[in-house]
């Protein structure tokens, strides 16, 4: 495979496979990355589908994308737009519109270039480049009639062969960028052990694209994907946010010694934690698929009051069905962690699509004074720490803490180096000893920390009640005293607030000395990471920091913040973290960069509008 | 089973004062249950008293066990989650009317299905007694309540058929006021593996006082009740002279001695009867055509959601070998960068 065209070197690229629902993009897209990885590259990927399992072929409602960024060097997003898009149809094409650059390589399949597939896209001619405005470099592979002809021995029937379309543009996509085969057909063979036979149809038909793009030459040049940073050396896998998060707490569960139960329900984008965990049985992990999100977060509730480290994972409406639940695991100070993982909102909103609009819903959407840990991831990969410390903290903290990620990172995936279980903190939850028993309650705690002791049912000596009623502070009984009330409502506060003097400070990333401060949070991390560098890189001075810890905030924010002169908070939603952090530190003029589209960030936006705020 | 008097009823109750109203059934259900507890053998320690929200849901407050009132409805969802973390607790269940079978009907039906090894003790007193004398779920229709002062223009919920039809496997009812019997039965559920509801018919003494008087008397009892035994014949009345015969598609009540009728005749009770085709229609009698069943109605052996999932986890384990994390992600597709 040599006989090529001079190769062009590229620090990284962006491309977007997008087709009907059914036409396999987030496979084909999924092999490129891992590929990609493995071959030592940097990844970030952004699958993009729509709510509906198969919407009508052809249509808009029915496209689905796949988005993934390789770099030689880091790579912090999925990337804005694509220098190559991959459109198996009309209605692919439009809709994607918004993620070209004057020049991005558009890849169609030029059997659907035909009146009926305009119709069903609703174009209004049959000229849909003009129409679209579209003055890009376009290659158009007859991709249908070659897959049926690359497979017309095979016996397959039309369908079936038809469905292996999306593998002729993967051989394409695979010979631009020089990747090999070898590791993509593995990968086919892996997916189809059980079917062989579509394994090899999809190799067939691959390897036929390959050649499609080597031997017609169709393309101006093809790329090498070169970096100049080295990688930390280590063993490498590639994950997605929410397997991720399963990893974090299956290991958070490994480190204490506690059985891993998951009370869930199965809700968009949070499911593949449940698919994840489920599969866990020879790691000993329980998972029981609940009547509803209510029962999910109760008999997570139990599993702790039992002994387990209990975990019930969700996205924003069941968080509504849960809140009461919550509460309980708040006033019994129990161990729980609850896994949010965002979608567009309100109410079922953009079930597939990410937003960070459940913030203040996660830290104060509950009944009462009713304090609790919230933390936010910053990446797919970051999900597996944020998710070993939110089971740290709640084990060792007595507390429910929620975890918000969102459908960008969690179904995003990037390479991840395999930690070492050594490199892992220690989790110690405060188990009763049998020196405590005489006079012993469960309103007993550390004069510090204000954490209570656990006692785990089953242990002779320490048998007690709980209960969402109002405890006194001394004997745990039902208590409806005034003063009583107003001091465990303080210590319930204060018990969280510790939290803050236990967990990493606020670190600014960019220039220390700039005037101006980006604040982020969550899932934003790699976007505004990389606007602040694109930002410095043109001369700008810059700092930016993220949170990961929301409730409490680190201890060294106020200070922080204070350093400089114009602070922004961006985030994905019309302000609700600027909101907290204008309570935190008070007289700091805090300006907001708010988008709530349902999709990731835009770092050339961002570049834009940032640098707008800094000319003013 | 060998009874195993270890343990007496003070070992199963807490300090705690009792503050249900004078009268109220939930005082006789209390001491039924630290009867059956005691008698039961398991210890203190290994059990775990759950309840939901209602005036019953406060009884593990007076349990030496350990216990958790937790919310409206919710008992059940959380007993489950406590029994699958550690099966090897004893779970009991305590809900009413309301909070089982309106706000926690969900989690009722489907810990039923799921077979999850729970003793759940539901005090049926047909009304919202906490919240002062509403209307609940087992008010007979044109029930007049405060929510419903001109009547309601609802059936109620029969707990048994609910429990049938979520394919309960277990079944059991009695009256608050008779202990020995009441403990009995809360034993049996004890000992039945499975999802096991006992419903206890309860007098509210301040908002539906006398809903239970045709068997709130040994008298009464006699007259309108029927003690089922497994394996005996179904009979009952002050000198045990009436009978339950089938008749059709259902059944009938019989004098013995009259129109040829003898005891050999009558049906005999079988708990044990996979087919819930007749132990249903026995739960459903009421008078004043038929007596009220009591005792133990269904008692069907399968295997429990609890045992299943660690028989799951242990044949997985057996077949892959048991795993840790890095073994997982170390099977899967990796690479190394140097």
């Amino acid at each position: 495979m040599s006989n090529k065209m001079e190769a062009k070197a590229l620090r990284d690229v962006v491309i977007r496979f997008s087709g009907d629902s059914g036409d396999g993009m987030q496979l084909a897209g999924s092999i490129f990355s891992n590929v990609s990885a493995e071959l030592g590259n940097d990844i970030a990927t952004c699958p993009d589908y729509p709510a509906e399992i198969r919407a009508p072929q052809g249509t808009i409602g029915g496209v689905s994308g796949y988005q993934v960024h390789v770099g030689g060097d880091r790579v912090f997003t999925s990337g804005d737009k694509c220098d190559v898009l991959v459109a198996m149809n009309p209605a692919a094409l439009k809709t994607n519109t918004k993620f070209l650059s004057p020049s991005t390589i558009i890849i169609i399949d030029e059997d659907t270039l035909n009146e009926k597939e305009f119709k069903k896209a609703l174009y209004k001619t049959n000229d849909p480049f003009t129409e679209l405005g579209i003055h890009n470099q376009v290659v158009s592979a007859p991709i249908t009639t070659m897959t049926k002809a690359s497979l017309k021995d095979s016996g397959m029937d039309n369908k079936s062969m038809i469905r292996c379309k999306n593998m002729f543009a993967l051989g394409i996509v695979c010979w631009l960028f020089d990747r090999p085969l070898e590791k993509a057909m593995q990968m086919l063979n892996e997916k189809f052990s059980r079917k062989p036979s579509i394994a090899e149809a999809n190799i067939k038909v691959m390897t036929d694209g390959y050649n499609y793009g080597h031997n017609t030459h169709t393309i101006v040049s093809t790329y090498r994907i070169e970096g100049t940073e080295k990688k930390t050396p280590g063993l490498y896998t590639d994950v997605s946010g929410n397997v991720a998060t399963s990893y974090g707490l299956v290991a958070a569960a490994e480190q204490a010694g506690l059985q891993l139960y998951l009370g869930s329900y199965p809700i968009t984008p949070a499911t593949d934690i449940l698919h994840t965990l489920s599969k866990m049985k020879d790691l000993g992990v329980v998972t029981v698929q609940c009547e509803d999100e209510i029962s999910g977060c109760c008999s997570a509730i139990g599993a702790s009051f039992a002994g387990n480290l209990a975990v019930t994972s969700t996205s924003g409406p069941g968080i509504c069905l849960k809140s009461e639940a919550i509460n309980l695991a708040v006033i019994a100070e129990l161990p729980l962690v609850i896994v949010n993982v965002q979608r567009g909102g309100p109410s079922t909103g953009l079930p597939t699509k990410s937003e960070q609009t459940d913030l203040i819903q996660a830290v104060y959407g509950r009944n009462g004074e009713s304090p609790l840990v919230v933390m936010a991831a910053t990446s797919p990969t970051n999900c597996f720490d944020a998710a070993y410390m939110a089971a740290k903290i709640a084990l060792e903290h007595m507390t429910p803490v929620i975890l918000l990620t969102d459908a960008y990172i969690a179904n995003g995936s990037a390479s991840w180096r395999i930690p070492d279980a050594a490199d892992f903190p220690t989790i110690k939850p405060p188990f009763v000893t049998p020196e405590m028993q005489e006079g012993w309650t469960p309103t007993k705690r550390d004069a510090v920390s204000k954490v209570r002791g656990w006692a785990l049912p089953g242990t002779k000596g320490f048998e007690h009640r709980l209960g969402g009623l109002e405890k006194d502070n001394d004997s745990a009984a039902i208590s409806t005293d005034a003063d009583n009330h107003q001091l465990m409502t303080e210590t319930r506060q204060a018990k969280i607030d510790y939290i803050g003097t236990c967990i990493p400070p606020l670190t600014v990333e960019g220039d220390a000395d700039a005037d101006f401060l980006i604040v982020g949070w969550g899932g934003t991390y790699g976007h505004l990471h990389t606007a602040m560098d694109t930002l410095r890189s043109a001369g700008k001075k810059v700092a930016f920091a993220h949170f990961q810890f929301i409730n409490p905030m680190p201890a060294n924010t106020e200070e922080v913040v204070r350093r400089f002169k114009h602070v922004v908070v961006a985030e994905q939603n019309l302000g609700q973290f600027a909101l907290l952090l204008r309570s935190k530190v008070q007289g700091v003029d805090i300006k907001q960069y708010n988008r709530v589209e349902g999709q990731p960030f835009n770092v050339h936006s961002l570049v834009e509008e940032f640098t707008k705020m800094m000319e003013e | 089973m060998m009874i195993d008097n270890k343990f007496t009823t003070t070992d199963f109750k807490s300090d705690q004062y009792v503050r249900w109203c004078p009268g109220c059934g939930d005082h006789a259900i209390l001491n039924a249950l630290l009867r059956a507890m005691a008698s039961l053998g398991t210890a203190p320690e290994d059990t775990a008293v759950i309840s939901g929200i209602g005036c019953s849901s406060r009884l593990p407050y007076y349990m030496g066990t350990y216990g958790f009132h937790t919310i409206h409805g919710r008992g059940a969802a959380i007993a489950s989650g406590v029994k699958v973390a550690n099966p090897k607790l004893a779970v009991w269940q305590i809900t009413g009317d309301g909070d089982c079978l309106a706000i926690g009907g969900n989690h009722f039906i489907h810990t039923l299905r799921r077979n999850m090894d729970l003793n759940i003790i539901l005090l049926n007193n047909r009304i919202y007694g906490l919240t002062k004398g509403q209307y609940s779920p087992t008010s007979p229709r044109g029930f007049v309540s405060k929510s419903s002062p001109y009547g309601t223009v609802e059936d109620p919920f029969r707990p048994a058929e609910l429990v049938f039809g979520a394919r309960g496997e277990f079944f059991a009812r009695c009256v608050d006021v008779d202990i020995v019997h009441e403990a009995s039965c809360m034993e049996a559920a004890a000992r039945h593996k499975g999802a096991a509801v006992v419903e206890v018919l309860q007098n509210c003494v301040i908002f539906n006082n006398g809903s239970q008087s045709a068997v709130s008397t040994k008298q009464g009892r006699a007259e309108h009740a029927i003690y089922l035994e497994h394996g005996k014949p179904m009979v009952f009345g002050v000198n045990r002279e009436y009978g339950l015969m089938q008749e059709g598609f259902g059944l009938k009540v019989v004098k013995i001695g009259e129109n040829g009728v003898t005891l050999d005749d009558i049906l005999v009770h079988d708990a044990t009867c996979v087919d819930s085709t007749l132990q249903n229609k026995l739960a459903l009698m009421e008078g004043p055509d038929f007596p009220v069943a009591l005792g133990v109605i269904r008692d069907v052996k399968k295997i429990t959601y609890n045992e299943a999932v660690y028989q799951q986890i242990a044949e997985v384990t057996a077949k892959k070998g048991k795993r840790t994390l890095r073994e997982l992600i170390l099977a899967g597709k990796t690479w190394r960068i140097s």
